[in-house]
């Protein structure tokens, strides 16, 4: 993992004091809540229904154990004793008080944490694929390209004040598990004809009230340019970004409405200029990055699959558990292991302090202190012995974290809603906890399969429903909240926006309304075929039939 | 629509950033009960004014009237939205594991 170094350290500490003085200023008078306002949110802090909300970034996902604690702990001393992971690998505190987080920005700075850049107009926290570094389907690691990102973009100067927010995501295997075409940049590695490994580059993509899946721009580009690439996107689009209207300001407005072919000239234009500059990476520092992420020892370890197969026999809770919450590891003998943050008792992505911290232990425990959040709103632990996954599995039981649902039907994505979130117009969270209310036998849930739910609360799409296989949108129709349901949405390699089936439905009718649909699905798929394969096969019309009544 | 209606006063105060209400004396107090209520649109203005004076004074940060009706001991909002606010989130807090 990455280790701050003194200039890293420097900086945190001195804008967490920084923000400790501006605070003070405010309470005291002397700054005006239009004054201060810029300030807190360049320092995370949101002001939600009903409090303060501080976004903490997790540099691509990635905790150690320690920084876990630490969470926790913030959760337990700062906030109700709980605390929500994002779509964007990333907690939010949703009951911080003002007074409190200039020492709760220190407490994080101690964990090399914080929360600069994790609101505003700038370079957000960088995502990338929660397995990184332990798929065996990997050609590199991504994180290495992600800390090369960080700290390029940290406090970047000229990319300060650009037209909106900017996400970048990476992925280092040909199974995207980043969502790297539904970001403003995604970045996709893969060898060229010589079989030397570099970076597709796809711009424009994203969510929000106007989705679009991006557009690759540049089919390989050498990992040393990389910087020097994406220094040049950003350039284009500061300058010829809309700044008339915040609707129409992400990079995907602009790439649509110039072509993604001018678009591309411009920036190869700005690239010669750039492409030999000091942003031109030498192999040195390539090498002192990828040095943080080399591979733990792994002690030699046989596979375990006979093992794992006669324990599974005996309890079938702990073979749908393998089923769907382990993924292959590039090391025999070891598995990568999901933790679903959507159990019947909480929110989804929502863990209290007591989790957490049973998480860091297990992640020293059964691994090397180190555990991921994904963008679906749960974590991982990535280098489990598989002869342990039975006790892990029985320990993470007794916490309330072995639900066996990893993407299966309840393992639900959906943003705060308006049961925090100021600029909502529904309640997403009472939908996904009664949708995974309704799919509680797991047998059931096995026999559907590979499906993905994601709900937001409105238009700006932070629960990602564009790219659900089922999407359900909230929204305020005279007062009242309907939900609207779009179909066939993904967001992996095969990535596609949904398709809107017709007319919302009341709170009270959204969940029959999936059922509906997954009834469909069921009686018109074909042996093992996955339901956005079926959708895609069938088309939208049986949905519909079945939502609306025949035409 | 709103001044057929009893209405109050929300807002968050500054400092913890919480939900509160501004109270008969010219105070907040974070209990909907000890809402003041203003009857007619006049009474809603001037508490209205009183409310934004806080606000330049930093106690609270973006106090607007919102429409209740008058059930029970305490004022329940009409709109979903501010019900919510008042009340806190729909949903249970995660406690306990
Ligand atoms: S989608 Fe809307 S309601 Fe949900 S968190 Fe984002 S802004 Fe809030």
């Amino acid at each position: 993992m990455y280790k701050y170094d003194e200039f890293d350290s420097r900086l945190v500490t001195e804008r967490a004091e920084q923000f400790r003085r501006q605070v003070k200023r405010r309470l005291s008078g002397e700054l005006s809540e239009d004054q201060f306002k810029p300030l807190r949110l360049m320092n995370g802090l949101y002001l939600q229904l009903h409090a303060y909300m501080l976004r903490v970034n997790v540099p691509y996902g990635m905790l150690s154990s320690t920084q876990m604690r630490k969470l926790a702990h913030i959760a337990r001393k700062y906030d109700r004793g709980y605390g929500h992971f994002t779509t964007r690998q990333n907690i939010q505190y949703n009951w911080i008080q003002l007074e409190q987080v200039p020492d709760l920005l220190a407490e994080l700075a101690q964990v090399e944490m914080h929360a600069i850049q994790s609101s505003g107009n700038c370079i957000r926290n960088v995502t990338s694929d929660q397995y990184a570094g332990v798929a065996a389907d990997e050609l590199e690691d991504p994180r290495v390209w992600c800390e090369i990102i960080r700290q390029w973009s940290t406090l970047h100067p000229e990319f300060s004040f650009l037209p909106r927010k900017f996400k970048i995501a990476v992925t280092g295997s040909p199974n995207d598990r980043a969502a790297v075409q539904v970001h403003d940049i995604g970045l996709r590695m893969h060898r060229n004809d010589d079989g030397q490994a570099g970076f597709e580059v796809i711009v424009g993509g994203g969510q929000g009230r106007t989705p679009h899946i991006g557009k690759t721009i540049r089919e390989w580009l050498e990992p040393e340019h990389l910087l020097s690439y994406l220094e040049a996107i950003l350039r284009v689009y500061n300058q010829d970004g809309r700044r008339d209207n915040m609707y129409k300001s992400r990079i995907k407005i602009l790439v649509h409405e110039i072509g993604a072919d001018t678009f591309r000239e411009l920036v190869e234009t700005e690239w010669a200029e750039l492409r030999d500059s000091e942003l031109r990476l030498p192999q040195s520092e390539i090498d002192r990055i990828s040095a943080c992420f080399a591979p733990p020892d792994y002690p030699r370890r046989a596979d375990a699959k006979t093992l794992l197969d006669s324990q599974a026999a005996a309890r079938p809770d702990f073979a749908a558990w393998l089923h769907s919450n382990i993924a292959e590891h590039k090391v025999p003998g070891y598995a990568i292991v999901n933790i679903s943050l959507k159990s019947l008792a909480a929110p989804p992505g929502d863990m209290t302090a007591k989790q957490m911290v049973a998480a860091a232990d297990l992640a020293d425990e059964y691994g090397f202190g180190e555990l991921r959040v994904n963008h679906r709103q749960n974590l991982v632990l990535p280098d489990v012995p598989q002869e342990q996954l039975l006790e892990l599995w029985q320990k993470l039981n007794t916490h309330g974290l072995g639900t066996a649902n990893i993407g299966h039907v309840s393992d639900i994505v959906a943003c705060p809603g308006l049961d925090y979130c100021s600029l909502a117009n529904a309640r997403s969270i009472p939908i996904a906890q009664e949708i995974n209310a309704r799919f509680q036998d797991l047998d059931r849930v096995h026999d559907i399969g590979e499906l993905s739910i994601n709900i937001s609360g409105c238009m700006n799409a932070c629960g990602h429903h564009h790219v659900g296989n089922i999407g359900i949108l909230g929204v305020d129709k005279k007062g009242k909240e309907y939900y609207q349901f779009t179909l066939g949405g993904s967001s992996g390699r095969d990535a596609a926006l949904g398709e809107r089936t017709g007319r919302g439905f009341p709170a009270a009718e959204a969940v029959d309304a999936v059922e509906s649909i997954i009834a469909t699905y069921l009686r018109l798929r074909a042996s093992d075929e996955r339901f956005v394969d079926t959708y895609r096969r069938v088309g939208m019309e049986p949905f519909q039939e079945a939502l609306y009544g025949a035409a | 629509m709103l001044s057929l209606m009893p209405q109050i006063v929300i807002a968050n105060s500054l400092a913890d950033g919480f939900v509160v209400f501004l109270t008969a004396s010219n105070g907040w107090s974070s209990r909907v009960r000890d809402a003041t209520v203003a009857h007619d649109d006049a009474d809603a203005e001037v508490l209205l004014r009183s409310a934004k004076a806080a606000a330049e004074n930093n106690l609270v940060i973006d106090p607007y009237l919102i429409a209740v009706e008058l059930k029970g001991d305490a004022p329940e909002p009409t709109e979903y939205r501010e019900y919510i606010r008042v009340f806190g989130p729909s949903v249970a807090i995660p406690s306990g594991q």
